[in-house]
C-alpha cells in the first residue's frame, strides 16, 4: 500500500531533519506563503474597504477575479520565470496575483454587508467617516474579512505546490521528484503533507473567523441561505460566490 | 514574440487544444450532473446541506496537483492515465457546483413548489417541470464558474504527464521560450471563452425567459444606486 508507506515516510522523524528534510520544505512553503499573504493583505485590504465603503469600483474587482480565475497558474508562472529567472520573485508575484481577488472580495463583501441603518446611526451620533470605518464597519465585517483571508491563504499555499514544478522548493518538490523518479511513496507523502497543511490552515482560520465575530451580533452562519433583507447589500454570501462571474461576464 | 514558431507549430497547437478540450468537457458535464441530485438533497434537508457543503469545502481545499497524484493511488490506475485528470477535476467540479446547485434549488419559492403539488404534480413531475427550470439560472451561473476553473486547472495535468495546453508551459520553462508560454495562455483563455459562449447560448435556448430578469435587475440596480 503506497498510502501506508507514505504515512510511514512522513512519520519517520529522521525524514524531517535529513534526507528529504520535511521541516526545511515546510519552512520554505510557509515563508513564501506568509510573505505573499502579507503583501496581499497590505494591497487588498485598503482597496476592499474603499470599494465596500463607497460602493464604487465593484465591477473592476469582479472583472479582476474573473480574469485570474481563468488564467492558468502554470502558464503565468512559466511566463514570469522565463522573463525574470528561476527565483522567489516570479513565484511571489504569481502568488500575490492569485491571492488578491479572494481577499478583496472578502473585504468589500464584508464592509458592504454592514446594515445601512447601523452606519446611518453611527453617522448621526457624530462619528467621522474614519471612525465609522474603523469602529463600526470593520468590526462588523471582521468574519467575512477573515473569510477572505482564509480563501487567500489556501489559494496561496496550494499554488506553492505547483510552483515546485519549476524547481522552487516546498512540499510540491516531493510530488515532482517522486513523479520523475517513479518514487510514488515520496510523491504520495508530498500530496498528503500539502493536503494536511491546507486543511490545518483552513481549520485554524475557521476558528479565527468565529473568534472575530463581534459579540451580540447574530452570527451569520457560514452557510445561511436566508440573508436578512438589507438596504445596501442586496445579495447573500451564498449567491455572492456565484453571481460575480455571472454579472461580470454578462453583456 | 516569435511569430514563426506559431506558424510552424500550428498542427501541434491544434492537437493540444483538442486534448485540452477533451480533458475539460467530461469533468464539467459530470460535475453538473452529479451536483443536481446532491444540491437538491442539500436544499431539502439542513443536515444534508451542512454535510455536503462541508465535504465540498474540504475537497476544494486539496491542492490540485496533490489531488491529481492521489487519484491514481486511491483508484489504483496508472499514474499517466488521462482518466486521473478527469476524475480529479470532476471532484473539484462537484465540490464547486454543489453549493451553486443547493442555492439554486433553495431559490425556488416554497409556495410555487407547494402549488405544483396541490395541482396534482407527482414529485418527479414537479422536479422536472417546476423546480429544475426555476433553479436553472443559478445552475447556469454555477456551471460557468466550474467551466472557467476546470479549463484553467486542466493545464496542471501536464505536470503528471497528461498532455494538453499545459504542456506548452513546461516546455516553455525548460527552453526559456516566451512565445510558447504566451501561446499556451492565450489558447487556454480562448478555450475558456468559447466554452462560456456555448454554455450561455445553451442556457438562453433552454431558458428563454431568463433574459428579461437580467435587464430588469440592471435597471433596479440603477434605481437603488
Amino acid at each position: 500500500m503506497i498510502l501506508l508507506q507514505a504515512l510511514a515516510f512522513i512519520l519517520d522523524g529522521q525524514n524531517w531533519v535529513s534526507g528529504p528534510r520535511i521541516l526545511y520544505q515546510l519552512g520554505v512553503t510557509l515563508s513564501i506563503s506568509a510573505i505573499s499573504v502579507l503583501i496581499v493583505v497590505v494591497i487588498a485590504t485598503p482597496i476592499g474597504i474603499a470599494i465596500g465603503h463607497t460602493g464604487r469600483g465593484r465591477g473592476v474587482a469582479i472583472l479582476l477575479s474573473n480574469v485570474t480565475r481563468a488564467l492558468p497558474t502554470l502558464g503565468l508562472l512559466s511566463i514570469l520565470i522565463v522573463l525574470i529567472g528561476v527565483n522567489a520573485t516570479p513565484v511571489a508575484i504569481v502568488l500575490v496575483l492569485l491571492g488578491i481577488p479572494p481577499m478583496l472580495a472578502g473585504v468589500y463583501a464584508g464592509i458592504e454587508s454592514v446594515n445601512r441603518s447601523t452606519i446611518d446611526a453611527a453617522r448621526a451620533m457624530g462619528m467621522t467617516e474614519g471612525q465609522i470605518i474603523g469602529r463600526v464597519e470593520i468590526p462588523l465585517a471582521a468574519p467575512l474579512i477573515v473569510g477572505g483571508l482564509r480563501a487567500t491563504t489556501l489559494q496561496i499555499v496550494a499554488t506553492t505546490t505547483v510552483a515546485s514544478a519549476f524547481a522552487f522548493g516546498g512540499f510540491g518538490l516531493y510530488l515532482i521528484k517522486g513523479l520523475n523518479t517513479a518514487d510514488y511513496v515520496q510523491m504520495a507523502a508530498g500530496a498528503i503533507l500539502v493536503t494536511a497543511l491546507c486543511l490545518l490552515i483552513d481549520g485554524l482560520l475557521a476558528v479565527v473567523q468565529r473568534l472575530v465575530a463581534p459579540r451580540g451580533v447574530p452570527r451569520d452562519g457560514a452557510d445561511s441561505a436566508s440573508p436578512k433583507p438589507r438596504a445596501r447589500a442586496s445579495r447573500s454570501r451564498a449567491t455572492a460566490t456565484v453571481s460575480p462571474l455571472q454579472e461580470g461576464m454578462q453583456s | 514574440m516569435n511569430w514563426g514558431w506559431i506558424g510552424s507549430n500550428a498542427g501541434l497547437i491544434g492537437t493540444r487544444v483538442l486534448e485540452h478540450v477533451g480533458l475539460s468537457v467530461p469533468p464539467i458535464i459530470l460535475g453538473f450532473l452529479l451536483s443536481i441530485p446532491l444540491g437538491y438533497a442539500a436544499s431539502r434537508s439542513k443536515a444534508a446541506r451542512s454535510v455536503l457543503l462541508t465535504l465540498g469545502n474540504i475537497a476544494y481545499t486539496i491542492p490540485s496537483l496533490a489531488l491529481l497524484v492521489l487519484v491514481p493511488i486511491i483508484v489504483g490506475a496508472s499514474i499517466l492515465n488521462p482518466a486521473n485528470v478527469v476524475i480529479g477535476l470532476t471532484v473539484y467540479a462537484v465540490a464547486l457546483m454543489v453549493r451553486a446547485s443547493a442555492d439554486a434549488f433553495s431559490s425556488v419559492p416554497r409556495d410555487v413548489a407547494g402549488s405544483a403539488t396541490a395541482v396534482g404534480f407527482s414529485p418527479a413531475q414537479r422536479f422536472i417541470a417546476v423546480e429544475l427550470p426555476l433553479a436553472g439560472p443559478v445552475l447556469l451561473a454555477g456551471v460557468r464558474v466550474v467551466s472557467v476553473s476546470t479549463v484553467s486547472l486542466v493545464s496542471v495535468g501536464a505536470l503528471i504527464g497528461v498532455d494538453n495546453l499545459g504542456s506548452f508551459f513546461l516546455d516553455a520553462f525548460q527552453r526559456s521560450f516566451f512565445t510558447e508560454a504566451m501561446v499556451g495562455i492565450v489558447a487556454v483563455l480562448f478555450v475558456a471563452a468559447v466554452f462560456d459562449v456555448i454554455i450561455t447560448t445553451v442556457g438562453r435556448v433552454l431558458m428563454p425567459w431568463n433574459r428579461r430578469p437580467s435587464a430588469s435587475r440592471r435597471t433596479s440596480r440603477v434605481l437603488t444606486a
